[in-house]
């Protein structure tokens, strides 16, 4: 469960150009070489590594490259033909997705366009919304979502949301209430240290907070909040972590931070993330898929959406067309 | 109450003069219209009129009293007699007070808690808990002699006998435990109220947070939003307390005046709370008699001791 942070002063030195994590300006995507063939953009196929890039291309390729390929890749959960609606209205119409151990998966889009709310299905959130309705099939390990219960299914498929939202108690109640079982008797609190510490610490916060466990969790900064929240989604040992616009409200240092925390986590959970920030999901994402209007318009590799889009509403996004 | 009252002389009216320090306000106010100086001195007279009330309070009441308070009042039983000087003594209403203040809100703290818990995080079906929250309204605008007189009624029947004093299969229907049950209901309002309130003022997206992660709502409540809203519980009870103390109508119709402390059957902490209160008995637990004819009876069952009108 260590994980060692990935070497970033590179990563720092390429991410000086980019400034703050806010949507505008569109990225110079369209500058970018156009490394992949077609043939390479398979759906399925894992990113490549792109290969030799000369110096002039800017951060993105070489921030990208950092972080390097995918070792590995296991299918987790597969989202067949899902549709959401609210009351009338039809937010995510017959998406189908693979969401892989091994990789980062993100979710882009313009605001409305059903992200979020696909997101929200993949551990049966949507059902807190009363007018909510889901058809097609959501898969995790070959087994119906539906069929599981929902808190249970919650446990192994844990969500990050965009503001953070820590309990208002100790960092350490806040990762001992997900360990606590429900009903048992309240544990010891040193029974409990062993695995609160390694949530923090796979969260990255142990260092930080290691001296004030005891401290209310929301006097800690903006940054530190969010990776709280993830320390306290993976403390559930989830099998899937879900993330919603996770660096959206912090400040761009803390969104690297959190941004090799998820690249770091790929190999143990399979991890999707939404997010309106283009250059973000091309830093860490191994594959993307491009929502619009409920529709998944496209989805393959980072490099292959982000180099040489398919579809040409996929290319005016990218491009800062609309969005 | 008093000096808000009395500050609108600080300042101009607003708008007409662009607000300036007070004592150049103060100063402007002779440059006012007429009707705008008569509303000042209105408000002026106002303010020291209930000053001068709450002072003359206080002052009758020092010059009346001060002459038979005595530190002893505190520990000894109001006692019956015709000089003033020989009557009085407090400790009857304190511990009265401090014994139904603690069974009532022990009552009405879980309920009421209960209550707010069931509208702001299950809440259905709706039209039950509109019913519920409509009741609970009710309830707060029911005087409390009214609560008082419909204690009696559930009090004196026979099957909550054990709850009070009987004699001869007449149930007397006053107790600590009849008082502080009608008393909770008092209190209930109010905790219900401000607990809601704290629930509410929790955001949405914590509640989330919780179910995120896949725990249940009962955790969430027992362990998040509870404590989270703790403060207002609180608030609550101590809203409710207030009222519990406060309350005359209740205590003299379900408890009684002065208190009789002789204990009536039962275990220890029960026997002492059953029969209690001297205060005549209300015709609606008088024991009825036989048709005599003869003497107009007044009635036996009374308690012993000496019924004492001095607490009322």
């Amino acid at each position: 469960m260590e994980f060692v942070a990935p070497d970033v002063p590179e990563l720092n030195h390429h991410m000086e150009g980019l400034g703050s994590d806010t949507p505008s300006p569109p990225p110079p995507i369209r500058r970018l070489p156009l490394e992949e063939t077609p043939a390479a953009q398979q759906v399925s196929a894992p990113a490549q590594p792109v290969g030799g890039s000369s110096p002039q291309q800017g951060g993105f390729t070489a921030a990208r490259r950092s972080i390097g390929a995918p070792q590995f890749s296991i299918r987790r959960m597969e989202i067949d033909n899902v549709s959401v609606s609210y009351s009338n209205r039809e937010a995510v119409k017959g998406v189908s997705l693979p969401v892989r151990q091994g990789e980062v998966l993100s979710l882009i889009g313009p605001s409305g366009c059903g992200k979020t709310t696909l997101l929200r299905s993949l551990n049966r959130l949507t059902e807190l919304t009363r007018t909510a309705t889901l058809s097609g099939r959501i898969l995790l390990d070959d087994v119906d979502i539906t069929q599981i219960e929902p808190t249970s299914l919650r446990r192994r498929v844990t969500m990050v949301f965009q503001q953070p939202n820590p309990f208002p108690m100790s960092v350490f109640d806040n990762i001992a209430y997900v360990l606590r079982e429900q009903g048992s008797r309240r544990q010891r609190k040193k029974a409990l240290e062993p695995k609160v510490h390694s949530a923090l610490d796979r969260a990255g916060l142990f260092e930080e907070v290691k001296d004030n466990l005891d401290h209310p969790a929301l006097k800690l900064s903006g940054g530190q909040q969010q990776r709280l929240c993830i320390a306290r989604a993976l403390a559930a040992e989830p099998e899937v972590l879900l993330l919603d616009e996770p660096c959206s409200a912090l400040d761009p240092q803390s969104t690297q931070v959190i941004e090799d925390l998820i690249v770091s986590l790929r190999d143990d959970v399979a991890v999707v993330i939404v997010t309106h920030n283009l250059q973000q999901a091309y830093r860490i994402a191994d594959h993307v898929a491009f929502m619009y209007l409920g529709d998944l318009v496209e989805y393959s590799s980072a490099t292959a959406l982000f180099g040489s889009p398919r579809e040409q509403r996929t290319k005016e996004y990218v491009s800062g067309a609309f969005g | 109450m008093e000096s808000s009252v009395a500050t609108p002389p600080a300042g101009p009216p607003a708008g007409v003069t662009p607000p300036r320090p007070g004592k150049d306000a103060d100063e402007g106010s002779a440059t006012w219209r007429l009707s705008d100086r008569i509303g000042l001195a209105i408000c002026w007279a106002l303010g020291l009129l209930f000053c001068a009330i709450a002072v003359a309070i206080v002052v009758y009441l020092m010059v009346k009293g001060l002459t038979y308070l005595k530190p002893s009042m505190l520990v000894t039983p109001a006692t019956a007699g015709f000089s003033q000087s020989q009557s009085g003594g407090f400790s009857d209403a304190l511990i009265g007070t401090l014994i139904v203040a603690v069974m009532g809100i022990s009552i009405a703290l879980p309920a009421g808690v209960g209550v707010a818990v069931w509208l702001v995080e299950y809440g259905r079906p709706t039209a039950l808990a509109r019913i519920t929250e409509s009741t609970i309204e009710a309830i707060a605008g029911i005087p409390s002699i009214v609560l008082a007189l419909f204690g009696t009624v559930i009090f004196s029947s026979t099957t909550l006998g054990f709850l009070s004093r009987t004699s001869e299969g007449v149930v007397f229907g006053r107790s600590f435990f009849a008082a502080s049950a009608m008393l909770s209901l008092v209190a209930l309002p109010l905790v219900v109220a401000s607990t809601r309130e704290g629930l509410n003022a929790i955001p949405q997206h914590v509640r989330e947070a919780s179910y995120a992660i896949g725990k249940t709502r009962i955790a969430m409540t027992r362990r998040i939003l509870l404590p989270a809203a703790r403060p207002q519980v609180a608030t609550g009870a101590m809203l409710g307390l207030g009222r519990i103390i406060g309350d005359t109508a209740i205590i003299v119709v379900l408890l009684g005046a002065t208190q009789n402390f002789a204990p009536v059957g039962g275990a220890f902490p029960f026997n002492y709370l059953r029969g209690a209160g001297t205060t005549r008995p209300t015709s609606s637990m008088r024991p009825r008699q036989p048709a005599t004819s003869t003497s107009p009876s007044r009635p036996t069952r009374r308690p012993s001791s000496c019924c004492c009108w001095s607490w009322s």
